[in-house]
Order: C-alpha cells, then sequence, then structure tokens
C-alpha cells in the first residue's frame, strides 16, 4: 500500500513539472498580457517596453521559464499583478484555498446526504411516483444553469424573503477573528459562535446551487448501481438465507453498490475543489474560482499558473484517496 | 480497523480543544460602535467592483484603489465636490512664478497625520523627493502616474518635469519643475501624489518595490499606510473581501460623519444590485445603464456623473494609406449617425461629441458644431477622393466594458452599419481588451480602432495632449500626416502658457484646427457613468473624475 502511494506520489511530481511548462508555454502564447492589463488606455510604446523590461518579459521565452523554475523550487511564484498585487501568488491560492474548500465540502456533503440515500430508495422503489419524481429533479439540477439558479435562490431567500445573506462569506460589520481561513470553523475555535453562525448562513445558498450538478450525478449513478446489485445472485442468496433486510441492504446491496458511486465522489470532489468560477463570483465567494476569473480577466499569469498546478496536484491526491477509499471498502482492491 | 474508527472521533475531539486552546478572539467586548446619534446608522457599506491593488495611492493606477485611499489620503490640491476643478486641500494656496518655472505653496497649518507626524513644508519636502526618487523597477511599472505626469525620475535629471522641493519655512513649500506647463498645478490633485508620514514612509521602506517573477513586490508599508484623510484603513480582510476604513478623530477638518466606511468588492454587477435591494449595502458604483430606471423606481438615488470622457474611432493613415486624404476622413465623420448612436446604445446624458474632451475641461471650445449625419455628402467626398468603395479594417475590443463604451460589440455593430451604407467595405476584426487589442492598437496594426479615454485631471493636455502630442508614437500616426508634426508643437506650446485665460484660449484653438483641418480620428461621444445609493443615502455628491468622498455621508436608518 505504501509503495503505491509513493509511486502515485512520484508521478505527480511528473505531472506537475510538465503541466508547468504546458501552462507557461501556453500563457507566453495568449496574446496581449499583463503589461496591457496593466496599463489599460494609457499603455503607449515606450510605457510598454519599459514595463516589459521592469518584469523582464523582454527576455527569451526560456529564460523566462528557467527563472520561474528557480523560483518555484525555492517555494516563489512571483508576485500577482491582478487578484492581490504584490503578494505571493501561492499566498494567493492559500488564502483562497480555505474559502473553496469550505464551500466545496458544504455542497458536497447536500449532494451525499441526499445523493445517496434518494438514489437508494429511488432503486428500491422503482418506477414508482418518488422514483420518476426524484429522476426529474435530478436532470433539472444538471440542466439548469447555475448562475440562473443562483440568480433565483438569492432573489427569494436574499431579497424577497431576507432570510439569508445576498453574497459574501460573512457579515463584515462582525469584525470575526481570521484563525485558519475557514470562517464557520473560526468561530468556533475562538468561541465568537456569532461569526460561526453568520458564516453558516452565507453558506447556504451558494453550496444549494453548487450542489445541484454533484447531487444529480450521484443520484443517479446510485440508483442505477443498486438496481445492478439488487439483482445480483448473492442478494438473493443473502435473502433466501433468511438474513435481515438490515443486513442485505447495509452490508450485501449497498456495499457494493457504493463503488461506483464512490469513484463518482472523487472525481466531483476534485471538479469542486479546484474552484466553482461561476458560483463563486455570483455569490462574491472569495476563492479559487473567484481568483481563477479575476486572474484570466487581468492576464495575472503568476496566480493563473499556481492555480492550475494546484488544480493538478489536487486532482491527483483526491485520486490518491479514492483509490485508498476502494480499498477500504473492496476487500479484493487491498489483496491485489 | 476498528480501533482507529473508535480513535477518530476523540482524536479530532482532542485536535480541537487543542486548537480551542490556542486560538483566541481578538475582538473587544461590547462592540457597539455607536456615535451616529440615534437616527443615521455608524457604517456606510459601499459596493466595489474591484479589489484595491494596495493601499499606498502613489503605486497605484487604478480606480477601485483610489477609491478606497482618497477617503485616508490628501494632497496640496484637492478638487472641488461635483466637478472637475481643483480647490486648496492641504494647501491653502499656491502662486506661480512668472515663467512659470517656479511654484510656491502655502501650507495648511495645524495638520496632523494620523501617526502624530505634523504636515509641513519639510513633509511635503520628503514626500515628492520619495516619488521622484524611485528605483528601477519602480520607474518601470508601478509609478505610473509619476513617469506620465513627470515624464522622468531623479535619475533622468533634467528631463524630468519635477527638479526639486524647498522648505523656505514651516508651511511654505517651493516646488521647481523644468517647463512651464498646464498639468501643474492641476495634476497634483491625482490620488497618487498625495501625502504621507514621512516617519511611516521611512519606517516602513516605502519605496522598496522589488521585482517578483512577473509582477512587483511592494513594502509592508504599502498596507499599512498614514495620511491626513477624515478616515483611516482600520484593515483589509482579503478572506472576506472587505475594505474597513475608521472616521479619523484628530482630522484637521470637518470630522466623517459616519463613524465605519466598509467597501464590499462584488465583482459581479447582478450581485451588487441584489445586495442593494436586499438592504445589505447602501450604494455601489458601475450600476448597468439598463438598469437604471429600474433602481429608481425602486426608490434608490441614481447619481449621474458628469461626462469626463470621450469615445473616439482612431484612423491609421500608416496602415490604410486612404486615410491620408482629409476628404476621406471627413467622410466617414459625416457617415455616421452619431445622434442616433447616442440615443440606442448610451446611457441617458450621453451626448454627441464635437471635439476630442468634454466640455467640463477648460479649453472645450463650445462654438464648434458636431458634423452632422449627411449620407449623401459622405458619398460625396468618397468620390471626389476617388475611394469609393474603400476597404477599411475596423476593430473593435471583446471581453471589456468602458464608462465611455458600456458594450463596445453593440457601438460597434451601429457605426459598422453606417460605415457601410456609404459603400465602405467594412473588414470586421475583434480581440480581447488584453487578450491583443490593446496590443495591436498601439503597434499600429489596426486602419480603424474603437476606443476611448477618461479623464485624470482638469487638463486639456490630458486629453488632446495625450492623443496627438508625442509626434514619435501616438496610436493615430500623425507622423506620417502632413499636420501632424505642426499639431504636436502647438500643443506643446498651448501646453507652456502660463496665464489660465491665454492657455484656455489657445488650446480652443488648437481644438478647432483638430476638428476642422486635422481631424486624426472621429470623435463620437462623451457619456456619463453613474453610481446608486439607496433612498437613506444622504450627502453624495457625484464626481466628474470618479472621486467622491465619503466623509460628508450618512444613512439614515
Amino acid at each position: 500500500m505504501i509503495r503505491f502511494i509513493v509511486r502515485r506520489l512520484l508521478q505527480m511530481v511528473g505531472v506537475v513539472v510538465i503541466l508547468s511548462l504546458l501552462v507557461f508555454a501556453w500563457l507566453k502564447a495568449l496574446p496581449g498580457g499583463t503589461v496591457s492589463a496593466l496599463l489599460g488606455e494609457r499603455a503607449t510604446p515606450e510605457r510598454r517596453a519599459a514595463l516589459e523590461k521592469a518584469l523582464g518579459l523582454d527576455q527569451p521565452i526560456y529564460v523566462q521559464y528557467w527563472e520561474f523554475v528557480k523560483r518555484a523550487v525555492r517555494g516563489e511564484f512571483g508576485a500577482s499583478t491582478g487578484v492581490q498585487p504584490g503578494t505571493d501568488a501561492f499566498d494567493v491560492f492559500l488564502t483562497r484555498f480555505p474559502a473553496t474548500i469550505e464551500l466545496a465540502v458544504c455542497a458536497l456533503v447536500l449532494a451525499i446526504v441526499l445523493g445517496i440515500p434518494l438514489g437508494y430508495l429511488a432503486a428500491r422503489r422503482r418506477a414508482s411516483l418518488f422514483d420518476n419524481t426524484s429522476i426529474v429533479f435530478s436532470l433539472i439540477g444538471i440542466a439548469v444553469p447555475v448562475f440562473f439558479l443562483a440568480f433565483l435562490l438569492k432573489y427569494w431567500f436574499a431579497v424577497k424573503l431576507q432570510w439569508l445573506p445576498v453574497s459574501g462569506r460573512q457579515d463584515p460589520g462582525i469584525d470575526a477573528t481570521r484563525v485558519t481561513g475557514f470562517f464557520v470553523l473560526d468561530g468556533l475555535l475562538t468561541r465568537e459562535f456569532d461569526a460561526s453562525w453568520d458564516a453558516l448562513k452565507h453558506l447556504i445558498l451558494p453550496s444549494l446551487a453548487l450542489a445541484t450538478i454533484p447531487f444529480a450525478v450521484i443520484f443517479r449513478i446510485t440508483r442505477a448501481s443498486v438496481l445492478e446489485v439488487l439483482d445480483e445472485d448473492y442478494v438473493r442468496t443473502a435473502e433466501s438465507k433468511g438474513l435481515t433486510n438490515r443486513i442485505i441492504r447495509g452490508r450485501h446491496v449497498l456495499r457494493n453498490a457504493l463503488l461506483p458511486v464512490v469513484t463518482t465522489i472523487g472525481l466531483q470532489t476534485g471538479g469542486l475543489l479546484v474552484g466553482a468560477v461561476l458560483t463563486e463570483r455570483v455569490f462574491s465567494w472569495g476563492g479559487l474560482g473567484d481568483a481563477l476569473a479575476i486572474a484570466f480577466q487581468r492576464r495575472d499569469y503568476a496566480v493563473l499558473q499556481v492555480c492550475i498546478l494546484m488544480a493538478a496536484v489536487t486532482y491527483v491526491v483526491i485520486n490518491l484517496l479514492v483509490d485508498i477509499a476502494y480499498a477500504v471498502i473492496d476487500p479484493r482492491v487491498r489483496t491485489r | 480497523m476498528k480501533y482507529t474508527r473508535k480513535a477518530a472521533p476523540a482524536a479530532v475531539a482532542a485536535l480541537a480543544l487543542t486548537l480551542t486552546a490556542c486560538a483566541q478572539s481578538d475582538r473587544e467586548d461590547g462592540g457597539d460602535a455607536g456615535s451616529g446619534g440615534g437616527d443615521v446608522k455608524d457604517t456606510i457599506t459601499f459596493g466595489a467592483a474591484g479589489a484595491p491593488e494596495l493601499f499606498d495611492p502613489y503605486y497605484a493606477t487604478d480606480g477601485e484603489t483610489f477609491r478606497v485611499t482618497r477617503q485616508m489620503m490628501e494632497g496640496l490640491v484637492g478638487i472641488k465636490p461635483g466637478t472637475a476643478e481643483i480647490q486648496p486641500e492641504l494647501a491653502e494656496s499656491w502662486e506661480p512664478s512668472a515663467d512659470g518655472k517656479t511654484w510656491t505653496f502655502k501650507l495648511r497649518q495645524g495638520v496632523k497625520f494620523w501617526d502624530g507626524e505634523p504636515f509641513n513644508a519639510e513633509a511635503v519636502c520628503y514626500n515628492f523627493e520619495r516619488m521622484s526618487d524611485q528605483n528601477e523597477v519602480a520607474q518601470g511599472g508601478p509609478a505610473g502616474y509619476w513617469a506620465d505626469v513627470m515624464g522622468g525620475f531623479k535619475s533622468d535629471g533634467a528631463a524630468a518635469l519635477y527638479q526639486g522641493c524647498e522648505a523656505t519655512d514651516e508651511s511654505t513649500a517651493v516646488i521647481k519643475i523644468s517647463r512651464s506647463t498646464s498639468k501643474f498645478p492641476t495634476a497634483l490633485s491625482l490620488d497618487s501624489f498625495s501625502m504621507q508620514s514621512p516617519k511611516a514612509l521611512k519606517e516602513g521602506d516605502a519605496n522598496n518595490v522589488t521585482k517578483q517573477g512577473d509582477g512587483f513586490g511592494y513594502p509592508a508599508y504599502a498596507k499599512n499606510p498614514v495620511g491626513t484623510g477624515p478616515y483611516k484603513l482600520d484593515k483589509y480582510d482579503e478572506g472576506n473581501k472587505t475594505v474597513t476604513l475608521v472616521r479619523n478623530d484628530d482630522y484637521w477638518g470637518e470630522k466623517a460623519k459616519t463613524a465605519k466606511l466598509v467597501f464590499k468588492i462584488i465583482p459581479d454587477e447582478s450581485t451588487r444590485r441584489q445586495e442593494l435591494e436586499a438592504g445589505s449595502i447602501d450604494g455601489y458604483d458601475l450600476p448597468n445603464p439598463a438598469d437604471w430606471g429600474g433602481l429608481e423606481q425602486a426608490g434608490n438615488q441614481v447619481l449621474i456623473r458628469p461626462a469626463f470622457n470621450i469615445m473616439y474611432v482612431g484612423l491609421n493613415p500608416k496602415k490604410n494609406p486612404k486615410l491620408k486624404d482629409l476628404k476621406v476622413r471627413q467622410a466617414l465623420y459625416y457617415a455616421l449617425n452619431r445622434e442616433q448612436l447616442v440615443k440606442t446604445q448610451l446611457p441617458e446624458g450621453a451626448k454627441v461629441a464635437t471635439q476630442f474632451m468634454p466640455d467640463t475641461v477648460s479649453g472645450f471650445n463650445k462654438d464648434l458644431q458636431p458634423y452632422a449625419y449627411d449620407k449623401a455628402k459622405a458619398q460625396q467626398l468618397l468620390k471626389e477622393a476617388g475611394a469609393e468603395g474603400m476597404t477599411l479594417q475596423f476593430a473593435y475590443p471583446s471581453e471589456v466594458s468602458r464608462p465611455y463604451m458600456p458594450d463596445p460589440q453593440k457601438i460597434y455593430e451601429a457605426l459598422r452599419a453606417d460605415l457601410e451604407a456609404v459603400g465602405i467595405k467594412v473588414q470586421v476584426v475583434t480581440a480581447p481588451w488584453n487578450g491583443g487589442y490593446l496590443d495591436t492598437v498601439d503597434n499600429g496594426g489596426y486602419d480603424a480602432w474603437l476606443l476611448g479615454w477618461t479623464g485624470d485631471y482638469d487638463s486639456p493636455d490630458n486629453f488632446i495632449g495625450t492623443f496627438f502630442g508625442n509626434l514619435k508614437a501616438n496610436d493615430f500616426q500623425t507622423s506620417v500626416t502632413s499636420y501632424g508634426a505642426q499639431l504636436s508643437k502647438d500643443l506643446e506650446a498651448a501646453d507652456a502658457i502660463v496665464d489660465e485665460a491665454e492657455r484656455a484660449a489657445a488650446y480652443e484653438k488648437v481644438n478647432q484646427q483638430i476638428m476642422e483641418q486635422d481631424l486624426p480620428g472621429l470623435a463620437i461621444s462623451h457619456s456619463p457613468p453613474a453610481l446608486v445609493v439607496s433612498e437613506k443615502v444622504k450627502g453624495l455628491t457625484p464626481s466628474p473624475l470618479t472621486a467622491e468622498t465619503f466623509s460628508s455621508v450618512t444613512v439614515e436608518k
């Protein structure tokens, strides 16, 4: 097992190195860039040349890449120019990652807590009214664009009913103490429970909007998978042996049906953790998705590079965790 | 496995307890900041479209940064609310020498920076020396406004406009410049040239800008500046995207009416609107012109700023030699139905341009009449020039919205249809604003292009001087035209006139010459940007320079 993990982590290093080269080449190949973004209308050929020189952009590309690698090894990724100017891009990532994790975890918990039981129930009551209604809802979840859903949720729950806040992560008037960057957790740690409660209220609408797609996917995979397992011989055998329903459902049906669901959850988690651009934008959520959008708009290459590379790392790690989870659920994988 | 399962919750609980023990609330108890009286709120919350870049305005060039620093910092010269005109701020008065090269500023007395340091002539000279004496990295990029206005730094010697500052007594600072220019003293109203505490600048190593990868690293001072303004920085919560300012109780002038000022950063426009509707912010900037009516109907105040910008179609005679002929350029101008464009594509209050500057700038020539829409005349002129059916490569930017150009594509489509109606074959080109458009304009890659400008301060040089002044390198490539060299000289001569009235008259003449004889490009329109606040907000004056100050603002409960 340990060898397996080490090998995968080594692979990750390879992926990151190759990707860094590709991302670097891609960003440099894009027309325009940081200089235009910084100068805007006031760009003149002279100001452009001065700025390019100051930033070292007049150097050949391989020299620029070599500089980038040298810095990256030292843990410096270059200062952000658009998202948080002057701050090292990796620090920008670290400031923003907790926000994205907080939102992703919340959305994922919602999606799993609703998706698996509903998927299981829908399969057990196949073709019933409940089954059909759930399928329609999951389809709507996939089909409705997130920004539209977000707009509706904000309109009803924040503007009309005023039950929940429109956007942001916390009411600025609360003046909360920051410890980890996870606002809900911070409030608990510092015993500023009102801050936690407020952060939690801010989480509800964005997680609902963000959860719709993972929910729909998890629901459908669970349903399909449970249907398949219910038809298996061993389930019939277990039933004929006279085992209790609880044991049949828990040990035989759910455990086996969960394998594909775990893979799906893993993939969804990866997707959510690298930042949900649209959801974060419409909820002014200061996470990676919001940073990516600003970085692209303002051609903040340092932040784009770090975010893309860290997205790759996140995916590899999540995949690794999924494989480990497999081993825990399925003893056959462990012995292989 | 079973052991782990049982142990896990215990481990989590232990971890949480440890963390709880480590973490402590910094919050003061009894957080009633209320001092704003019974019927007004003690906090103003304003929705900004973007985050401030840093808090040392000297190294900033963007409006979101200045919106924040303007509340905290003041310059020698201020701006009269609601206008673009200058007025005394930290200097009570100023006087140029006869040759316009020596400026004597009489300073306001009894002013202190928040750190208790006195504001005096020495502080002024320290600030100017600090701004002039920049390292190579800062010169290349961050010190943008100084580079623009002063044309050079200390290391450039006599080539730079700023030549030195002398504190002749406690309250008199004398600034020397290398030539007489209309930029002085108006350009000193720029936020970048605000006065900051010498002690804090020194201690925070404020000039230590470094190159870090493809970006710039700033010293600690840039996060913790010290000025003289009615508000001071409380904190910038990057995780929560909010900037909080608190009242400076030792302010020399009338104290801020509301104790706390919060800028909440909300990039998405429809979210800003919903925040206002929900009452969680008191106002926001840049409402979509299409929403103005709806916002007003809902009881909000849409405050329209007088337009201080210009949208134009640039023409490049170097790329398309047909454009060297004045008749062709005039034909293009007559072909455009700008009245209709202004009515259908631009916000309420937008105007057809008669010259390359709005009427809020001194030197505006009010006798000039717009080139009226005249299709037959356009066709006639094209015929006379032998350019019937000419091809024009005409570009517009995507991924951008500017106050003078809310929706570039729609504006472009209208202009293009007009040009095609007189028989011009338009070659449509587009590129993202930061993704090649601006680069191509600067490299002279388009025949014609849609662009504009928002003024920084009240000086004609900031408009027509920027567009046509630099003969060697301006986007309009006037160096290949017959009039370019003369125009550049005339602009320089007008800029150097010391007497204000005489200077304004000279610029009026230049404006007439540009529009009637030279026509380097097509001045299209001026569009007023707006901001919106709830009906409970009182005392906010919209500024043509988007230089609103919040110290006089109250919000009813």
